[in-house]
């Protein structure tokens, strides 16, 4: 494992199957009466969420504790942030106070980039604007090898805003880098031209590549970053590219229905579909701890090759 | 110690812990991986073949317990933790291969007990090579084996390694 977590372009498919099969054994631990283990003892994790986000700064805070490291939550409101300092101030003072990793969510892209050079902690990217966000996309590629057992020539199709969507990229690059197959579904104002690049496919039609797929990952509908109008209104996105109980019976009887979360019922998948018990959408949550600890753990838990001891 | 040593050894290891635990209805055995969790699998088939009934084995992963995370280059690689039982109320009786400076039997302590509050731990050992740096000592020892602190002592056992053997090669 390298410093840092910032984008999947920076792991291997070595590096990958190393993180999951970690994560394999943080998920035993979670399964336990006591669910924390000392092996981060006395190090720091600093959560700085610059953009509003409940579960990943969640999963995050969990994943520390059960690893036994001190957490601090920053957010942007109620923070120095609020009255204007800006990131590298903060950063400096996260730095002066001794973390020793700093778990980043960033409306900006390339933040988390930016800050590995004004500081020595390990930077996590905990999702950066448009741009990437690699815990996700392992935790899903995670999901898809415990359930599928195996990611090499799994057919997955990313369904929705992928325009939009730092989830989208990073699991593209990453079931690329395993030997997926990806297919990138969505009305042609939300796919891209720079997708080209990325080794996938793109489809316009949803129906006619549900019948060929292991998993059906749905993207949520973020309004929030659309500056512009990319489809005439939210009923006909649904009724398109909404994964509703009829687009759901043609997929194959194994195939995986999967949503990074928060979902928007009704629109990108129906209410129903999300609840049927080939929906993993719980089970990544679950699973995104387990990853998480992996992370923080292969991180923090090297020397590096300097400062290594003879142990 | 060549094949047969070792099976001697395990044999007689399964005596002793019958002896002192007999009619310990709650005695389970519990392996330190790598090769600690098949030594453990090994005495409880001993067990069986003299008792006539099958004990639980559980294997433990230490690594989450070490004491020298952050120290190596790379963290260390985790390894599976599988306890088919409750540990709180059993007589634990801890298996690894090579007692040495007592860390790893630290680790397992804190890490078994986080599990869940055992009557009592023992320990059995293959090999005790000495050199301790804390106060722990094995109650069911296999061989008490004279080194120096540079020399390697590799216990090899036919599930990892292909044959039943200790080798201690001075460095």
């Amino acid at each position: 494992m390298r410093e840092h977590l910032l984008s999947m372009r920076d792991l291997s498919a070595h590096d990958i199957t190393r993180v999951l099969d970690t994560a394999a054994g943080f998920r035993e631990v979670g399964t336990r009466v006591i669910k924390k283990v000392p092996a981060l003892r006395g190090r720091t994790v600093v959560n700085l969420f610059l953009e509003n986000s409940t579960r990943t700064r969640i999963s995050f805070e969990l994943a520390a504790k059960r690893l036994s490291a001190d957490v601090i939550n920053f957010s942007a409101s109620g923070s120095s942030v609020a009255k204007g300092e800006g990131l590298k101030d903060t950063a400096l003072t996260l730095q002066a106070m001794g973390a020793d990793a700093i778990v980043v969510r960033h409306s900006s892209s390339g933040s988390p980039l930016q800050l590995t050079r004004w500081v020595d902690a390990h930077v996590l990217n905990a999702g950066d604007g448009t741009h990437e966000h690699p815990t996700q996309a392992l935790l899903d590629l995670y999901t898809m090898r415990e359930r599928l057992g195996r990611l090499a020539g799994l057919r997955v199709a990313i369904v929705g805003d992928v325009r939009h969507s730092r989830v989208a990229r990073s699991l593209a690059i990453g079931l690329v880098e395993v030997g997926a197959e990806v297919t990138l579904v969505g009305p042609p104002t939300l796919i891209p031209p720079e997708v080209a690049g990325w080794g996938v496919a793109t489809s316009f039609d949803l129906d006619g590549t549900l019948p060929k797929l292991d998993v059906c990952y749905v993207l949520r509908v973020q309004r929030e970053r659309q500056r512009l109008e990319y489809f005439p209104s939210v009923r006909e996105y649904a009724r398109l590219f909404g994964l509703t109980r009829a687009r759901v019976a043609s997929l194959p009887d194994d195939a995986l229905v999967m949503h990074p979360g928060p979902m928007n019922r009704g629109v990108e998948i129906d209410s129903d579909v999300a609840d049927l018990p080939r929906s993993m959408i719980e089970e990544q949550v679950t699973n995104g701890i387990a990853v998480r600890m992996a992370l923080l753990y292969l991180l923090l838990g090297a020397a590096g090759e300097q400062e290594a001891t003879d142990a | 110690m060549d094949a047969n040593d070792v099976r001697r050894a395990l044999t007689r290891i399964a005596h002793e812990i019958l002896e002192r635990d007999k009619g310990a209805g709650d005695l389970v055995l519990v392996g330190i991986a790598n090769r600690g969790d098949d030594l453990a699998r090994r005495l409880a088939r001993e067990i069986a073949r003299i008792e006539g009934h099958e004990i639980p084995v559980g294997v433990l992963d230490i690594t989450l317990y070490r004491d020298d995370i952050g120290l190596t280059a790379e963290a260390p690689e985790l390894r599976e933790t599988r306890i088919p039982f409750d540990p709180a109320g059993k007589v634990i009786v801890l298996v690894d291969d090579v007692l040495y400076t007592g860390r790893t039997i630290r680790a397992a302590l804190d890490a078994l007990i986080d599990l869940g509050r055992p009557r009592t731990i023992q320990l059995a050992v293959l090999v005790d090579r000495g050199h301790r740096e804390l106060p722990i000592r094995a109650d069911f020892v296999g061989k008490n084996v004279p080194t120096g602190r540079s020399d390697d002592v590799r216990v090899l056992i036919e599930e990892i390694d292909g044959r039943d053997a200790v080798v201690v090669e001075a460095d």
